[in-house]
């Protein structure tokens, strides 16, 4: 009879098929309430809900389940490194998605907002609306038909008089702190000063939630003073894509750093050694990368 | 250390009895397993589909479908033979061969490998369930080029949107799962340089699916936000360019057609290799060839694009890096044909489907070399000579490839030899079939005659009726392929652990089927 000495090999689980079954029941309800947009009364929301409580529910015995099992001893070094391993290849997947995104943004920039100004190799395409002319922040739109919103100002960087009042610099502001303070969480775990720890990773957590409502209040602005929509053309669409898709990592990445106070300050999990606290590490290496996209949203969206 | 199978509990070491040992299995066979009969049933559908557009193309002239109902065709056609039937069934190769070729238990991550798999039904009925949706299936070709998939969509595009969102995930979980198996699960004495070559395809493949995966969650994004919130992606009226749905597509897209032949090309080797009965000539170039293949791959992409209106630079840097993949490609050609020369050949069927993937797959690189040229592509561009050009890479390359380590591994999978004599039928039917259909597409393509089109001039009447003819001799000889894999696994001469004289690497030290987790301790690579 094998023994099972070197290798982890889990016992059968049926964690996969309720998340594949909710998963499929979340599509479907996004599909079917983005295609009843216009019919308040249809019920294709519920679906959606359900959906996301069912994906939600598994995610969390899902991961309960790898808790507990480490915390048992069942697990191995091995799987710890295939966690490692695992959690590395997933953030660069993360960072390939917003490579679509900034790809967008470069291309629109360099090429189809001057081709259809006039500009460059392809300037040929200026024929389709002649009056257009190629700038960015592009506060306009080729065709200027009621389907666009004509916003007065751009979310660029405003000039030193006012760069006191520049939302975009304390979100900079707060999040490279928040990347300060995590790694003094890590670097206090490591020399077994848990209550510093916790401090440390406190103040992230707090840091990411104000990172949020800074966020939520710059596009309250661009949408009630700026007339910056989606609505707006190619500026709005990349503008709130980029900045909307990083905001959704970052409350992802919040969400799993609260997590881990949890678990850290009402179960007393993680220790010094670094077996013992990938979990924690994981959610710091996704908040570095939060960090580091928004550095490069700050450059190419805000201010050049 | 693991005792998450509680050593007491002897029946954990089996399989589990009925339909849950399916339903909540983390065994990387039955995962595999699982894997390879849903591409199939998927090979089957998508294969159908392509006999309705077929039994559309044997005469001129309006015949059996509307033209909408024949749009639908096409596009659900490319989607479910692309992420349906032979990403899957590469996947379900890389469940079942990967952890014993580098002599591991099981896959590193296994929870995660059944989600990868059970992802997929649910993508592929949302995705079929269109079809009896509102305004019909998507019809918009398996590239979904915007305004087409944008402005011009049936509803029910956002369905389709959303399958591929949850493809994607399926994928680069299952790629991250492969990555981590290879990176942290080989046994002791295994370095990079000494992994089977299938091992090293798969490698590759994993890291093109991890980057590239994401980015068409991207450009399926974009739709959704240009179809349903205003956005302007794709909208040259809001400053936006169609022209960048295209390039993010193939930027996705180009890697996507090496993740469809990398691994066929690790599978060719171990074939070529055990029925010559030689070493494989130049291991490490042909690792470098693929490591090299993967990396061009992210700078050829717009030659998809050629007519579009690009710079003329661009067209010049994109037809030369296209024409630069020729060099890893033929590297590896040369050294399948120079592990043959002078080996002792012998012809079994993996062995025949191998040697027609080599010959094949050449020509169609070869035109693939010829639509590479910019100006000649303007001439060939969207018509059925493009169609040829990658049938003759998909289906005799990838198809034929993953038949050959159908047969190849059948006998280590189950236990049972299979019918030598119908296998070889089964060959000679599908590769006279195979090429009954798609060789005259390249006469048909360069006199003119555009793809994605139900009807067409009286000139292309003859070889499209051909072409007709061999794509039901194709489709039906994959119902002897159903039959002879139905049979091995129900009974059959037992096979030897080797069961290939000259066969290399761990999983044919261990029986034949070998156990429910192959590997208990590493075993010693030398």
């Amino acid at each position: 009879m094998s023994t099972y000495e070197k290798y982890y090999v889990p016992e059968q689980s049926r964690f996969p098929i309720y998340a594949a079954t909710s998963l499929f029941i979340l599509v479907m309800g996004a599909a079917s309430t983005i295609n009843a947009m216009g019919q308040p009364d249809s019920m294709a929301k519920y679906m959606l809900y359900a959906g996301l409580a069912s994906f939600g529910a598994t995610l969390f015995f899902w991961f309960r389940k790898v808790v507990q099992e480490h915390l048992a001893g069942l697990d191995s070094a091995q799987l710890n490194q295939s966690f490692v391993y695992g959690m590395a290849w997933f953030i660069f997947s993360e960072v390939m998605f917003f490579a679509a995104f900034f790809g967008a943004l470069f291309y629109v920039r360099t090429f189809s907002v001057p081709w259809l100004g006039g500009e460059g190799e392809k300037g040929l395409a200026n024929m389709l609306w002649e009056n257009f002319q190629s700038t960015w922040p592009l506060l306009t739109t080729p065709d200027l038909g009621a389907a666009y919103t004509v916003p007065e100002k751009s979310m660029a960087f405003p000039g030193w008089d006012k760069i006191l009042t520049w939302l975009p610099l304390w979100n900079t502001v707060v999040l490279l702190s928040s990347s300060v303070t995590v790694h003094m969480a890590h670097v206090n775990l490591k020399a077994a000063n848990k209550n510093k720890f916790n401090i440390w990773l406190g103040v992230t957590v707090s840091l990411a939630i104000f990172f949020v409502f800074l966020q939520a209040l710059e596009y309250y602005e661009a949408y009630e003073h700026y007339g910056l929509t989606l609505n707006s053309g190619i500026y709005g669409s990349t503008f709130f894509m980029l900045t909307g898709f990083h905001g959704f990592h970052v409350m992802m990445g919040g969400l799993m750093l609260s997590v881990m106070l949890i678990r850290s300050v009402f179960y007393n999990h993680f220790k010094p050694d670094p077996h013992e606290h990938f979990g924690f590490e994981a959610a710091s290496w996704y908040w570095h990368f939060v960090d580091v996209v928004w550095v490069m949203l700050f450059m190419f969206v805000y201010i050049l | 250390m693991s005792a998450v199978i509680e050593s007491h509990d002897d029946h954990h070491h089996g399989p589990a009895k009925g339909l849950t040992r399916w339903l909540f299995t983390t065994n990387h066979k039955d995962i595999g397993t699982l894997y390879l009969w849903f591409s199939f049933a998927m090979f089957l559908i998508g294969g159908a589909m392509a006999l309705v557009i077929r039994a559309e193309l044997f005469q001129p002239g309006m015949q059996i479908v509307e033209p909408e109902f024949y749009n639908q065709m096409l596009t659900l056609h490319g989607l479910i033979m692309v992420f349906g039937a032979v990403m899957p069934a590469f996947v379900g190769l890389a469940n079942w061969l990967v952890p014993m070729m580098v002599g591991a238990p099981d896959m590193a991550l296994p929870r995660m490998n059944n989600l990868s798999f059970w992802i997929l039904p649910f993508a592929f009925l949302m995705m079929l369930s269109s079809l009896f949706m509102e305004g019909g299936a998507p019809n918009f070709g398996w590239t979904f080029y915007a305004p087409l998939s944008t402005t011009y969509a049936p509803p029910s595009v956002t369905f389709f949107i959303f399958s591929v969102h949850i493809l994607g995930a399926s994928s680069i979980m299952g790629a991250i799962n492969v990555i981590v198996t290879i990176m942290n699960m080989r046994a002791p004495g295994m370095t990079l340089m000494k992994m089977p070559l299938f091992v090293w395809s798969w490698l590759i493949t994993a890291y093109l699916l991890i980057a590239v995966m994401p980015v068409l969650a991207g450009a399926v994004t974009m739709m959704l936000m240009d179809i349903h919130f205003g956005t302007s992606f794709f909208n040259a009226a809001g400053g936006g360019d169609p022209v960048l749905f295209q390039h993010i597509f193939w930027f996705f897209g180009h890697p996507e057609v090496y993740i469809m032949i990398l691994p066929a090309f690790g599978i060719v080797s171990h074939i070529i290799s055990t029925f010559s009965r030689k070493e494989l000539f130049g291991y490490s170039s042909m690792v470098w060839a693929m490591v090299s293949i993967a990396i061009l791959s992210f700078v050829v992409w717009a030659h998809h694009m050629f007519t579009v209106g690009m710079p003329l630079a661009a067209e010049l840097f994109f037809m030369w890096a296209t024409m630069l993949i020729a060099v890893p490609t033929g590297v590896k050609v040369f050294n399948w044909v120079a592990t043959m020369f002078r080996g002792s050949i012998t012809y079994e069927t993996p062995m025949l489907f191998a040697i027609a993937f080599v010959v094949l797959f050449t020509i169609g690189g070869f035109s693939g070399l010829m639509l590479a040229i910019t100006p000649a592509d303007f001439q060939y561009h969207d018509t059925y000579f493009v169609v040829a050009h990658f049938h003759y890479v998909l289906v005799p390359g990838a198809i034929f490839s993953i038949m050959a380590a159908v047969y190849y591994w059948l006998p280590k999978w189950c236990g049972n030899m299979y019918d030598e004599r119908l296998g070889r039928l089964h060959f000679w039917l599908s590769f006279i079939g195979v090429n009954v259909t798609f060789f005259p597409q390249h006469f048909i393509g360069l006199a003119g005659m555009p793809r994605r089109i139900p009807d067409y001039a009286l000139q292309f009447a003859d070889w499209n009726m051909v072409s007709t003819v061999g794509a039901f001799l194709f489709g039906a000889s994959q119902i002897l392929f159903l039959f002879i894999v139905v049979r091995t696994v129900m009974g059959g001469k037992k096979a030897t652990p080797e069961v290939w004289e000259g066969a290399q690497g761990l999983e044919w030290t261990v029986d034949s089927p070998p156990p429910y987790h192959t590997f208990s301790t590493p075993p010693e690579v030398k």
